[in-house]
């Protein structure tokens, strides 16, 4: 059983056949999103119940953020979920040079999303607008508000949502960049592709989210005349 | 195609072509629209109905739920729905406390 | 025929114990076995961490002055005994040592779904075990376990943000366990092997999973956030800053209530194959068990409010979490009368695992029944962090729980080391332990019910004599927890060798050799009959015929 399991590439010797290692995966990713949605579920939670508490202090903190910076991010997202997507098509088709080129986009698409949100941060960090206590002072640049307890608390579930979703931008790069290899050294093929389809799943996810969280911080107070 | 790996589903590249777009205008729409100041709840209740459409094409069509197994739906399900309890009872417990307003004292 | 040369074979093969002697085997194993060995190890020192902190407690309660330690001192003890027990011996106690060492076997294939996973997770759980011991060694934590803010987040002195951080990490090797698991009895059944024909062990190992899965992540945001807020003094939670304290409790309890679960459904799953086993019957209204499993996780979800009655929440949501906390005993009295109608008629033998199981129903009915008192909004105002609700949850964990555990250890015990435990020992253990158990946390029912509330190293002259019982019943209970470790050890070497099936038991575990080899089984299993059906057991077919011969002859 063994010997006849080692013929075959990329079987790992507990699983009986394909069919079954593919399925364990496909299973196992999804169980893992559903960890994520719960992850990210407690800071949506959060941010209900604050914003439900704080109107003024989030119309006021969303003013803080970049309108077409966030939606620039937002459009980077959605084309790296679209190469994404095609990257596994032809890694389903098992055409090597073409999944490596889609690969490519796509870590280079959630590059430029992490050097914007890099941009955005320090814009807060100079301006004070890191909410911890000893860095916070809004009225350094910005004209005193009435809210800027309120504003501090918007700003940290802003900090920690951006920054948990960025820092799984950081490990999906880190992810691609072992997927990229294993294409390069020519390990997937028309039967043997499930790490390209099983990434792309996380890859989605993780744009997923931000679709949320790009409504939800950016555009709040859009209508009372903020965005710059 | 028609081998016993049939359940190998490989999506016509326009099914993602077609997603694409419809997440590109839905993205400028949800800013469009956000310029508005509609009246009451309105405003949040469009942004996350547009963000609701944008994730469900992803997840029908980039992430192939449409065609997977029902067990890989179901498990979706069941993640909507246990992140709708968190929300839910939670949310629940503040709003018969008397209304959003008496949540405490306002930190100015 | 074929399988008597088979068994010939395996004589001379090596099993997973023999396979690699070196440390290097060890701690880089993939084997589901050894991993569970690894863990069985370790959550062993993380409970006797934990008793000796539960002992100074003890000692501490005799007299009503405070005068073994300060109450500052006392604030980290009972904290650390909490945490310790909890993270680090309860949850992963029954799923990371019984349930993996068996998962695979019960399923009948040769490992879980991601054994590097599995590794992985030990090793993620020793991470945060090793950070709570530096956490313990710079003067532990002195909020409780539950870590409320803001006291935690803003004036405690103690290390609160280190003890986040390790229960952070703690989470995502408990996350893993039940994820492999969740996967394992989806894609691994060996064929033939169908839903409703698997052990009641494994459905409730799955019910745990899904716990574990959902609720994990929740927790660990939460702590996170207390950790940032602590750190960053930014105003998630303190009501000072613009936080909102009730909303931790609300975020804590969705994890932590289920957590109960993911501590008490596993040992549900050993007793009913303890029961079935020992009385050699087919666990009756199997269905009714097995999904009673999956309720109560469900079900589990939607309760947490209780904990929150004489917090700031809605009257209101507070009816609406304790009439659902009702219903959570449905399917609880579902499983203990369904165990209760198995032993009926059954040829109950009494060994000690059987002890341990009769124990479990006792002690998880009144564990059980005493949650009802705590789930009624007007009762819980009075009874509400006094020991009655110490009383309550030990006996759930205790005497649910562990009791569970222990009594797991000694049936699979064979099967784990290939060496019968000894059996008067065994009993005398048992008997000790529920002695002990019901001497120490009996009586703390009463002294809560007298107004005794819990987390005070100093109490009134008029309770000495109940504190005086329980520290009693606890160096009773401590004996009863030592004994077991003394002759398990003996037994390694000295113990009787036990042959692949010694209780004639049903169940693909015993139908390998004991200890099992690396791979499990020296042939694919292929299972065309019910769980329990004790006339397919090959030894009980073998010893009928023997009868059977002797008759005729």
């Amino acid at each position: 059983m063994s010997d006849h399991a080692a013929h075959v590439p990329g079987l790992a010797h507990h699983f009986v056949n394909m069919e079954q290692q593919k399925e364990a995966g496909t299973i196992g990713m999804w169980l893992f999103l559903l960890t994520e949605i719960m992850f990210f579920g407690g800071l949506f939670l959060a941010y209900t119940i604050y914003r439900a508490k704080y109107p003024d202090g989030f119309l006021q903190g969303s003013h803080l953020l970049s309108v077409p910076l966030g939606g620039l991010n937002t459009v980077v997202l959605i084309v790296s979920s679209l190469t994404m997507a095609m990257a596994v098509y032809y890694s389903q088709l098992g055409e090597r040079k073409k999944l490596l080129g889609f690969l490519a986009l796509t870590l280079i698409l959630g590059s430029v999303f992490l050097v914007v949100k890099y941009f955005e941060y320090a814009e807060k960090f100079q301006h004070h607008l890191f909410p911890a206590h000893w860095m916070y002072n809004p009225a350094a640049d910005h004209p005193p508000t009435q809210y800027h307890g309120q504003v501090q608390v918007f700003l940290w579930i802003y900090f920690m949502m951006t920054g948990l979703h960025a820092l799984h931008m950081i490990i999906g790069i880190g992810l691609l960049l072992v997927i990229m290899f294993m294409a390069h050294k020519g390990k997937f093929s028309k039967q043997y592709n499930s790490p390209v389809e099983l990434f792309g799943l996380y890859w989605h996810f993780v744009d997923i989210v931000w679709i949320f969280l790009f409504p939800l911080l950016y555009l709040t107070g859009y209508h009372v005349g903020g965005g710059h | 195609m028609a081998e016993h790996t049939s359940e190998h589903h490989i999506v016509p590249l326009k099914y993602y072509f077609g997603v694409f777009a419809l997440l590109m205008v839905f993205t400028v729409l949800t800013v469009w629209v956000a310029q508005f100041d509609l009246p009451g709840m309105w405003n949040i209740i469009v942004a996350l109905t547009v963000a609701c459409i944008k994730a469900t094409a992803v997840v029908l069509i980039f992430m192939h739920v449409r065609w997977s197994s029902k067990l890989t739906q179901v498990i979706i399900i069941a993640g909507l729905f246990w992140l709708a309890i968190l929300l839910i009872m939670t949310m629940g417990d503040y709003l018969v406390r008397g209304g959003w307003g008496v949540l405490g004292v306002q930190p100015n | 025929m074929a399988t008597e040369v088979m068994a010939q074979a395996e004589e001379s093969r090596t099993n997973y114990l023999t396979n690699g002697h070196t440390v290097k085997s060890w701690l880089l194993t993939l084997d589901h076995k050894r991993i569970g060995l690894l863990y069985l190890f370790s959550i062993s020192i993380f409970f006797a961490i934990g008793g000796i902190y539960a002992a100074l407690i003890r000692l501490e309660l005799i007299t009503p002055q405070g005068d073994l330690m300060t109450a500052e001192t006392y604030n980290r003890v009972f904290t650390m005994h909490g945490v310790m027990m909890i993270f680090f011996f309860l949850i992963p106690s029954i799923p990371a040592t019984l349930g993996n060492f068996l998962l695979p076997l019960m399923l009948g294939t040769k490992d879980v779904a991601f054994p590097r996973l599995n590794l992985l997770s030990w090793y993620v759980f020793m991470v945060g075990a090793i950070l709570m011991l530096i956490t313990i060694m710079s003067g532990g934590v002195d909020t409780g376990w539950t870590f409320y803010p803001p006291y935690s987040s803003i004036y405690s002195n103690s290390q609160v943000t280190l003890a986040g951080v390790s229960i952070f990490i703690t989470g995502f090797s408990s996350i893993l366990t039940g994820l492999n698991f969740m996967v394992t009895i989806h894609t691994m059944r060996a064929p033939g092997l169908t839903w409703f024909r698997l052990p009641l062990f494994v459905w409730a190992h799955y019910a745990t999973s899904l716990i574990q899965v959902l609720g994990t992540p929740v927790v660990a945001i939460t702590v996170l956030a207390l950790a940032f807020e602590r750190t960053l003094q930014i105003g998630i939670f303190d009501p000072k800053l613009g936080g909102d304290p009730v909303l931790f409790q609300h975020m804590f309890w969705f994890y932590s209530h289920p957590a109960v679960y993911i501590m008490i459904i596993p040992s549900m799953g050993v007793i009913s194959e303890l029961i079935a086993n020992m009385t050699r019957k087919k666990v009756f209204g199997y269905h009714f068990v097995a999904f009673s499993s999956l309720a109560i996780a469900v079900f589990g979800f939607l309760v947490w409010g209780h904990h929150m009655f004489t917090s700031s929440q809605s009257m209101y949501a507070g009816m609406v979490f304790s009439l659902i906390t009702y219903a959570v005993a449905i399917p609880s009295a579902i499983k203990t009368f369904n165990w209760t109608a198995t032993i009926f008629k059954g040829s109950v033998s009494y060994d000690t695992p059987m002890i341990y199981a009769l124990a479990f129903i006792g002690l998880f009915t009144i564990g059980g029944m005493t949650g009802l008192f705590l789930a009624a909004l007007g009762l819980d105002v009075h009874l509400h962090d006094t020991y009655f609700v110490v009383a309550h949850f030990h006996y759930v964990m205790v005497g649910g729980a562990i009791i569970g555990y222990l009594g797991g250890l000694h049936f699979w015990w064979p099967k784990m080391t290939g060496r019968m435990y000894p059996e008067v020992w065994g009993r005398i253990s048992a008997a000790i332990v529920f002695l002990g158990f019901n001497l120490t946390f009996f009586p703390q029912f009463i002294v809560g019910y007298l107004g005794m509330p819990r987390r005070y190293h100093a109490y009134v002259p008029e309770y000495q004599v109940w504190h005086i019982l329980s520290t009693a019943g606890a160096s009773l209970l401590a004996i009863g927890f030592i004994m077991p470790v003394v002759y398990l050890a003996w037994s390694l070497k000295y113990g009787e060798k036990a042959g692949d099936n010694p209780w004639m038991a049903a169940g693909l575990e015993w139908e390998t050799s004991s200890p099992p080899p690396t791979e499990n089984f020296t042939y694919q299993p292929v299972i065309n009959h019910d769980a329990y059906e004790f006339e397919n057991v090959k030894e009980i077919k073998e010893a009928a015929a023997k009868e059977a011969a002797l008759q005729t002859a």
